[in-house]
C-alpha cells in the first residue's frame, strides 16, 4: 500500500500532459456543450434562461432537427455504399503487375491531398449552370445541369452533394483497400487459381472476406464523415435551396450561415450534443452488426 | 479411396525458366527433363533458389515455361489453364481460406466445378474422414494446430481425386516431432491413393524416406535423378555427394586420399581407423551423440568427419588417427567437371 501512494505524485506527473489536453480539447468542451444545451435564448441572443433536460427532448422532435437527421441519414447512404463499392473497385483494378501502374495509383489516391473545401470548389465550377464543364457538355442528356443546375434543384442538390463527397473521400478508401490487399496472402489466390476458380469466384472467396475488417473501418469512418459534412454544404448549396432545404445536414443546421438557429447557442448546442450521441449510436450499431460477418486474420 | 483410373504420368522435356529481361534476367530452371511415372513419389531436392519450386509451379500451371514442354498424360499442358490440368497444389502455409469452416475449406475445389451440394457434403466427409478430420468440420482453420492445418490442406487437394499432387514444401512450418509422423502419414497416404506426387523439399531426410525417385537440383540444374537409395550410394556429382547424407561426404583434394589426379569422396561412416591406414588424421573436435560419435579432423588442412559407433573408444583431441576405406565406398570425381568418374 506505502508503495503505491509514493508512486502517486510521479504517476500524476506523467498523466498531467495528456490530462490537460484531453480535458481541454475534449473533456471540457462537451459538458459544457452539454451544460449550453440546457439554455433557451431570445432572438438576439443576449438573454438566456435554463430550459432544463427537457430542451434536448424538444430539439430532437423538433420538425428542423428531423429534417436535418434525415437529410444527413440520406446523405450517409449514398457516399457510403458508392464511396466504398468504388473505392474497393478501384483498388483491385490498380493491384495489378503493370508497367505505368504507379500513375494510376498516384492519380486514385490523390484527392487524398485535397481539403474538402477546394474539393468542393472544385465541384462547385464544375457543376455552375453557366460555366461549368459538365451542364455545357451534357445538358443535352441531363437538362437539369443547366436549368436550374444540379445545385439548384431540389431533387438533385442532395446528390450534386454527394458527388463531391464522394470524390473528396475516395482518395482515402483508395488507400486503404490497397493497403489491405497487399497484406492478402497471395497463396490464397494461387491456391483458388488451382483449384479452377475465375476471377469472380477469386474476388468474392479470397479478396472480400479478407478486406472484412478493413471494409467494416472504411466504412465506420465514412460513414461518421458523412454526419459531419458541413464544408462541403456551406460552399456548395448553403443549406438549400429554399424552401425545402434538402442539403441542410445536422452540422450545418448547428453551425451554418443559414441556419435557423444560428443564433441560438443552447438550441445549437443541443443539436451538437444529440449529434455526437447519434454518431455514437451508429459506430456502435455498425460494429455489432458487421462485427459477425467479419473475420480477423487466422 | 483409389483412382487407378485417372492417375498420369508427367513428362518434363528441357525445361528453362527464366525470370526478367535482358541484363537482369535470372535462369531459374535450366534445361531441366524428367519423367514422373504413374503412381511416383517423386522429389525434388535441393537447397533454396535451385529452382525447384518454380519447377513445381509450372507444372501446376502458377508459371509459365520460357522453353521446353510440360505433359501430364500423353497432353501438353503449357497453354492448359490450372483448373483444367487436374492438378492438386498444396502449400507451405496451407493456404486455407480463413473464414471458411473446415468443412467450406475442403469442399471449395468442389463448389467451384459446380457438383452439386450433397456430392461436395459426401466427398468432403470422406476426405476429411481419411485424414481424421471428421471432428474438426466446423471449425475454422484458425482455431487447428499447424498440423491440423496441413491436414485440411492434404484434404482439400485429395477431395478433387487429381491426377498429379503438386506439393511445396508442406511439412516445413511444422516442429519437428509432428514432422516426423507427418512423413509417416503422406507415405501411407500415397500407398492408399496411389497417386502420382510431385514433392519439393529442400529435407533430405524426406527426401530419403517418401520418395520412389528423388531429383536433386542446384543452380536451377537437375543433377541426378533416381531412387533415393541410388542417389544415396552413388552421386554422380560432387554436389549431390555434399548434399545427401548427414554429414556430408568427405570429398577430399587430389592426392589426399589416393595418389591421383581427382577427388575423392568418402562417407563418414566408411572411414574406419586403421593402424597402416592411408590418410593421417589431427582429431580437432569430438562430438558424441549418444547412437554415434562423430570426430572432427583435419588432414592438410582438408576437414575431414569420420563416424564411429557410440562404444567404440572416444580419441582424445590433438589425437593422431590412421583411416582408410575400401574401394568400394570410394567415390571419385573430375576435378574439373566434378562429375563422377567410375560410373
Amino acid at each position: 500500500m506505502k508503495k503505491k501512494w509514493r508512486e502517486l505524485p510521479i504517476a500524476v506527473g506523467m498523466l498531467a500532459p495528456s490530462a490537460v489536453i484531453l480535458g481541454l480539447f475534449v473533456v471540457y468542451p462537451l459538458v459544457r456543450a452539454i451544460q449550453l444545451g440546457h439554455l433557451r435564448c431570445d432572438a438576439t441572443g443576449k438573454r438566456c434562461r435554463d430550459g432544463g433536460w427537457g430542451q434536448y427532448i424538444d430539439v430532437f422532435r423538433s420538425n428542423e432537427f428531423q429534417h436535418a437527421l434525415a437529410n444527413t441519414a440520406r446523405l450517409a447512404l449514398m457516399t457510403v455504399p458508392i464511396g466504398l463499392a468504388l473505392g474497393v473497385g478501384l483498388a483491385v483494378l490498380a493491384d495489378k503487375q503493370i508497367r505505368g501502374i504507379g500513375f494510376f495509383r498516384t492519380v486514385f489516391s490523390s484527392t487524398v491531398a485535397t481539403s474538402v473545401a477546394v474539393a468542393s470548389l472544385i465541384w462547385f465550377v464544375l457543376l455552375q449552370p453557366e460555366i461549368g464543364v459538365l451542364p455545357n457538355l451534357f445538358h443535352g442528356i441531363i437538362p437539369s445541369l443547366k436549368q436550374p443546375g444540379l445545385l439548384r434543384d431540389p431533387a438533385t442538390a442532395l446528390p450534386a452533394v454527394a458527388l463531391s463527397s464522394i470524390w473528396a473521400s475516395l482518395g482515402f478508401t483508395f488507400i486503404v483497400i490497397t493497403a489491405a490487399l497487399q497484406g492478402i496472402p497471395r497463396e490464397l489466390y494461387e491456391s483458388a487459381y488451382v483449384d479452377g476458380a475465375g476471377g469472380w469466384m477469386r474476388f468474392s472467396n479470397v479478396t472480400l472476406p479478407m478486406l472484412g475488417p478493413t471494409i467494416l473501418f472504411t466504412s465506420v469512418v465514412l460513414t461518421t464523415r458523412a454526419f459531419q459534412s458541413y464544408a462541403e454544404v456551406a460552399l456548395l448549396t448553403g443549406g438549400g435551396p429554399d424552401p425545402q432545404r434538402p442539403t441542410q445536414t445536422l452540422p450545418y443546421l448547428i453551425y451554418g450561415q443559414n441556419s435557423l438557429v444560428k443564433n441560438d447557442i443552447g438550441l445549437k448546442s443541443a443539436a451538437a450534443v444529440l449529434l455526437f450521441f447519434v454518431l455514437l449510436v451508429l459506430a456502435f450499431v455498425q460494429f455489432r452488426g458487421l462485427d459477425k460477418r467479419v473475420h480477423y486474420g487466422s | 479411396m483409389t483412382y487407378g483410373v485417372d492417375v498420369a504420368q508427367v513428362r518434363l522435356e528441357h525445361i528453362t525458366k527464366t525470370f526478367g529481361e535482358g541484363k537482369e534476367a535470372v535462369t531459374a530452371v535450366d534445361d531441366v527433363t524428367i519423367d514422373i511415372e504413374d503412381h511416383d513419389f517423386m522429389i525434388l531436392l535441393g537447397p533454396s533458389g535451385c529452382g525447384k519450386s518454380t519447377l513445381l509451379r509450372m507444372v501446376a500451371g502458377l508459371e509459365t515455361p520460357t522453353s521446353g514442354d510440360i505433359f501430364i498424360g500423353t497432353k501438353k499442358v503449357n497453354d492448359v489453364a490450372p483448373k483444367l490440368r487436374d492438378v492438386a497444389m498444396v502449400f507451405q502455409s496451407y493456404a486455407l481460406y480463413p473464414q471458411k469452416t473446415v468443412r467450406a475449406n475442403i469442399e471449395f475445389p468442389l463448389k467451384v466445378r459446380g457438383e452439386s451440394k450433397p456430392e461436395r457434403a459426401a466427398k468432403a466427409m470422406s476426405a476429411a474422414q481419411s485424414l481424421g478430420l471428421d471432428d474438426y468440420l466446423d471449425r475454422k482453420p484458425g482455431q487447428l494446430s499447424g498440423g491440423q492445418r496441413q491436414r485440411v490442406a492434404l484434404a482439400r487437394a485429395i477431395v478433387r481425386q487429381p491426377a498429379v499432387f503438386c506439393m511445396d514444401e508442406p511439412l516445413s512450418n511444422l516442429d519437428a516431432k509432428l514432422r516426423g509422423e507427418t512423413r509417416a502419414e503422406l507415405v501411407d497416404l500415397h500407398r492408399r491413393l496411389d497417386a502420382t506426387i510431385l514433392y519439393v523439399t529442400h529435407d533430405q531426410i524426406e527426401a530419403m524416406t517418401m520418395g520412389t525417385h528423388v531429383a536433386v537440383m542446384n543452380r536451377g540444374q537437375l543433377q541426378q535423378i533416381g531412387t533415393p537409395q541410388q542417389v544415396y550410394a552413388k552421386p554422380q556429382t560432387v554436389f549431390v555427394a555434399r548434399f545427401i547424407g548427414t554429414p556430408p561426404m568427405n570429398v577430399m583434394p587430389p592426392g589426399l586420399f589416393e595418389r591421383s589426379e581427382v577427388l575423392v569422396g568418402v562417407r563418414p561412416e566408411h572411414l574406419q581407423l586403421s593402424s597402416n591406414g592411408v590418410l593421417s588424421l589431427t582429431v580437432r573436435m569430438v562430438e558424441q551423440l549418444g547412437h554415434e560419435t562423430l570426430l572432427i579432423c583435419d588432414a592438410v588442412g582438408t576437414r575431414v568427419v569420420v563416424r564411429q559407433n557410440a562404444e567404440a573408444p572416444v580419441p582424445s583431441i590433438g589425437a593422431e588417427l590412421r583411416v582408410d576405406a575400401s574401394e568400394a565406398h570410394r567415390h571419385r570425381f573430375d576435378p574439373v567437371t566434378e562429375r563422377r568418374i567410375d560410373g
